[in-house]
């Protein structure tokens, strides 16, 4: 066997001695494979989404008409309560972070799996039971007290509902924890030889800046949720005036994570729209730093405005300034990473495929989100709309308009990595379509309604809001609706779709840069960077010049030109067998379809 | 050209079968990394449990509230000093293990634990001692909820101490290259040490 043999074999058949396709059964087990486990999280949680979305429709449903006549005031309390629970604990969080983070983070860095693959599998196996326990509350009588649980309400509704609500806050949250010091020590220890910080694709920087947080917040959540429980069951009284505690405390602990959590939701997002509409629009994305480094000045501010929750709670005037000051600092960065995605997109040859729509719904809904998070951050409106129904709209234009349009975006972008399978396109844009109207006739109406004066949390309201709120419930069925083609979509595709090849769309970070879906332990060698990851359009025509890359004119004249590339070694600065390559060797592909001789006849 | 490889470019390829052979082993061990990661983490539900003493401290009209027995400072005094040269201890055990001796990394480690041991019976005698319970008042509360939730830690560290000694007992377990464990569980224990020094000086001294 020459070495040029041993060099096929090995390229396409990573682990003789381990099966290259991973069994379906390894889905349902305790898999230490971060691609796996990426899949299970987002299986999972969108499991959870569905249940959270026929929550949300049932409250819509009540909301329908004025009178209390679908379900009763207290079973009303419940079902927002555990609709926010799911939609935030089992959804977006795990999603976003679990989902996308396990299965792109270790692929997009060069890295063979995660720092510790089985506290990851441990990580991700909390999740059902953490799920399982919060549904099976409604045998008991759900918690009732929203998914806040202020206290003193939280200690005077139902006992039981509320103590299952803690114990699984507790297990998603430590999930989340392990999960968080799983993504640092991977970005901090395994990236490729020669991929500094500044060099990482921008999911990895949003990813970054989100353990982050996850690590620093999530604790002070436990902290408060082990005190309300001893509130609850020991008859402590932290949290219980008559016993001398103080609410507002809970209030302050409950909000340093749970604000956080709202970059915890949606810097994963931010991540992969950068991805998306970079590739999407054939450009480099415009202004590489200033995106990543925003990512980590939101992480920063995010921990130091969660008092502006509670500008209704007694906070003193002082202490409400400045947190009305941090919090529309925030939209600096924010708006950093807005503008950068639009002049990405500008002049760009965007291609208007699902996932691009879906990143450009995402960016403008956002902006509406993003524009009425600064309403409600001045202390004077905020006191003038707290607690209606224009809160619930700025929260879901930022958690539906924003995680959810985003997570879509990514499963249509990833999605022929994952399974080596295209997804429809027409069925996709009839999902897009779908998702947009039914999101803005829900949603929209409601800052009308907020503005009008209508509270949320109430099963019943006053008959001049019926017309807006029909409007709302019809966009609801319409979102409920929506989930079907993409079910249908998604699940044929997987089974039967056209195959995707190792690079659909032409991408140039690592992901890309292994076969779809990518082989147990990713890579044969370390990738090394032949050139960055959003180089878009900065060579006319890629085929010569990947071409000359493969063949050179003698001794790597034209590899020196490449950023980040090692002249002297040619043979892992995207020589033919680098595993960096956007366009495959044809004589020594890694995918036996796309081997050719150099005539373009395949051999294989 | 058919799929045959042409021998210039297989030359270049001459490293790398080295890979190959390499394939299984690179996966390297970031576990302390991890552990202490995951301290900062597990730092901040004292820090948050700590900030809300304070709070609770400042809001309240008096502190202690009026009526609550004073705290006996000798017992814990002693316990604090006990625990904090534990620190000391299980630091020879690290030093041990970079010298490869298992035998001073099992005695330095049984010390500790017996330190520790004493402390967590020096906190139930305090506490089956107290004048108050875990409901008196906030104060009663948040004094049996930190210590508690820090015992709780003691007895985790107590059993990783343990753990790691019943491991070396199986031969080439810990050398002074591989000790990732002994590594972490004196981590962990000079973790608990520190929060105890802050829960002390908070709940007693201030």
């Amino acid at each position: 066997m020459t070495q040029a043999q041993l060099q096929t074999e090995a390229n396409f058949e990573a682990h003789g001695d381990r099966p290259k396709v991973t069994h379906w059964r390894e889905y349902f087990g305790f898999s230490t494979d971060h691609k796996v486990i990426g899949i299970q999280y987002l299986v999972t949680t969108f499991i959870f989404y569905l249940v959270g979305g026929a929550l949300a429709t049932a409250v819509r449903t009540e909301l329908a008409t004025p009178e209390v006549d679908f379900v009763s005031r207290e079973v009303y309390n419940q079902l927002f309560t555990v609709h926010a629970t799911v939609m935030i604990f089992l959804w977006i969080v795990p999603a976003g972070t679990g989902g996308f983070g396990n299965y792109l983070i270790p692929l997009m860095i060069g890295a063979r799996d995660m720092a510790f693959p089985r506290l990851n599998a441990i990580a991700f196996w909390m999740i059902p039971p953490g799920g399982i326990l919060l549904l099976s509350s409604f045998l008991v009588g759900a918690p009732a007290a929203g998914w806040t649980s202020y206290p003193p309400l939280s200690i005077i509704t139902d006992k039981a509902g509320e103590m299952i609500w803690i114990l699984s806050v507790l297990i998603l949250g430590t999930s989340s924890i392990l999960g968080g010091v799983n993504f640092l020590v991977t970005m901090w220890k395994m990236r490729t030889p020669g991929m500094g910080l500044n060099q990482m694709p921008l999911f990895c920087w949003a990813m970054l800046a989100t353990s982050a947080l996850i690590l620093i917040s999530t604790p002070v959540l436990a902290g408060a949720l082990i005190l309300l429980a001893f509130d609850i069951v020991a008859g402590t009284a932290f949290f219980n005036p008559t016993g001398g505690g103080d609410p507002i405390v809970y209030q302050h602990m409950f909000w340093f994570y749970s604000h956080p959590a709202v970059y915890i939701m949606i810097l994963p997002i931010f991540g992969m729209i950068s991805e998306i509409i970079s590739t999407h629009s054939r450009k480099p994305i415009f202004g590489y730093k200033a995106i990543a480094y925003s990512s980590i000045a939101i992480s920063f501010l995010g921990l130091i405005v969660w008092a502006h929750h509670m500008f209704t709670s007694g906070t003193p005037p002082w202490l409400r300034m400045f947190f009305m000051f941090t919090t529309m600092v925030i939209a600096v960065p924010t708006g950093i990473k807005v503008f950068s995605w639009l002049a990405t997109m500008w002049g760009g040859k965007i291609r208007l495929n699902s996932a691009m729509l879906f990143a450009m719904g995402f960016v403008s809904m956002f902006v509406i989100g993003g524009n009425s998070g600064v309403m409600v951050a001045a202390v004077p409106f905020d006191i003038h709309v707290h607690d209606t129904y224009f809160i619930v709209a700025h929260l879901h234009y930022v958690l539906f308009g924003g995680s959810v349009f985003g997570l879509y975006s990514g499963f249509y972008h990833w999605f022929p990595k994952m399974t080596g399978r295209m997804m429809n396109e027409t069925w996709g844009i009839v999902h897009f379509i779908m998702n947009l109207v039914g999101f803005n006739l829900a949603f929209m109406p409601m800052h009308k309604l907020g503005l009008m004066g209508m509270n949320r949390r109430i099963a019943e309201y006053d008959p001049k809001y019926a017309t807006l709120n029909l409007i709302c419930s019809i966009g609801a069925y319409i979102l409920a609706f929506s989930t079907i083609p993409f079910i249908v979509n998604a699940a044929w595709s997987w089974l039967a779709g056209p195959k995707a090849g190792d690079n659909p769309w032409q991408s140039l970070t690592l992901e890309w840069m292994t076969t779809s879906p990518p082989p147990v332990e990713n890579f044969e060698t370390d990738p090394v960077l032949a050139i960055g990851p959003y180089d878009y359009g900065t060579i006319d025509d890629y085929d010569s010049f990947y071409r000359s890359l493969i063949s050179g004119n003698g001794n790597g004249a034209v590899t020196a030109d490449v950023p980040f590339s090692d002249p002297g070694d040619p043979t892992t600065s995207a020589g033919p067998d680098s595993t960096l390559r956007a366009k495959p060797d044809p004589s020594v592909a890694v995918h036996p379809g796309d081997r050719q001789d150099d005539q373009g006849n395949g051999s294989a | 050209m058919q799929s045959a490889i042409d021998p210039a470019k297989a030359d270049l390829n001459h490293h790398h079968d080295a890979t190959i052979a390499t394939h299984d082993v690179v996966h390297h061990d970031y576990r302390i990394q991890g552990v202490i990661v995951f301290l900062l983490a597990e730092s901040m539900i004292f820090l948050g449990l700590f900030t809300a003493y304070l709070t609770f401290r400042a809001v309240a009209p008096s502190w202690p509230p009026v009526g609550t027995p004073k705290l006996e400072l000798l017992l814990p005094g002693i316990n604090t000093a006990i625990l904090i040269s534990s620190s000391l201890v299980i630091h020879k055990a690290g030093a041990a293990i970079r010298n490869n001796n298992v035998s001073g990394l099992r005695l330095w480690f049984g010390i500790t634990a017996l330190m520790g041991a004493i402390f967590l019976g020096g906190q139930l005698y305090e506490y089956a001692h107290l004048e108050f319970g875990l409901t008196t008042n906030l104060f009663a509360s948040t004094f049996y909820v930190l210590t508690g939730f820090h015992g709780l830690h003691v007895c985790f560290g107590l059993l990783l101490i343990l753990a790691v000694m019943a491991r070396s007992l199986k031969p080439g377990r810990y050398t002074s290259d591989s000790h990732f464990g002994v590594e972490a569980a004196e981590l962990y224990w000079h973790f608990v040490d520190v929060v105890w020094i802050v829960l002390f000086l908070l709940l007693y001294i201030l």
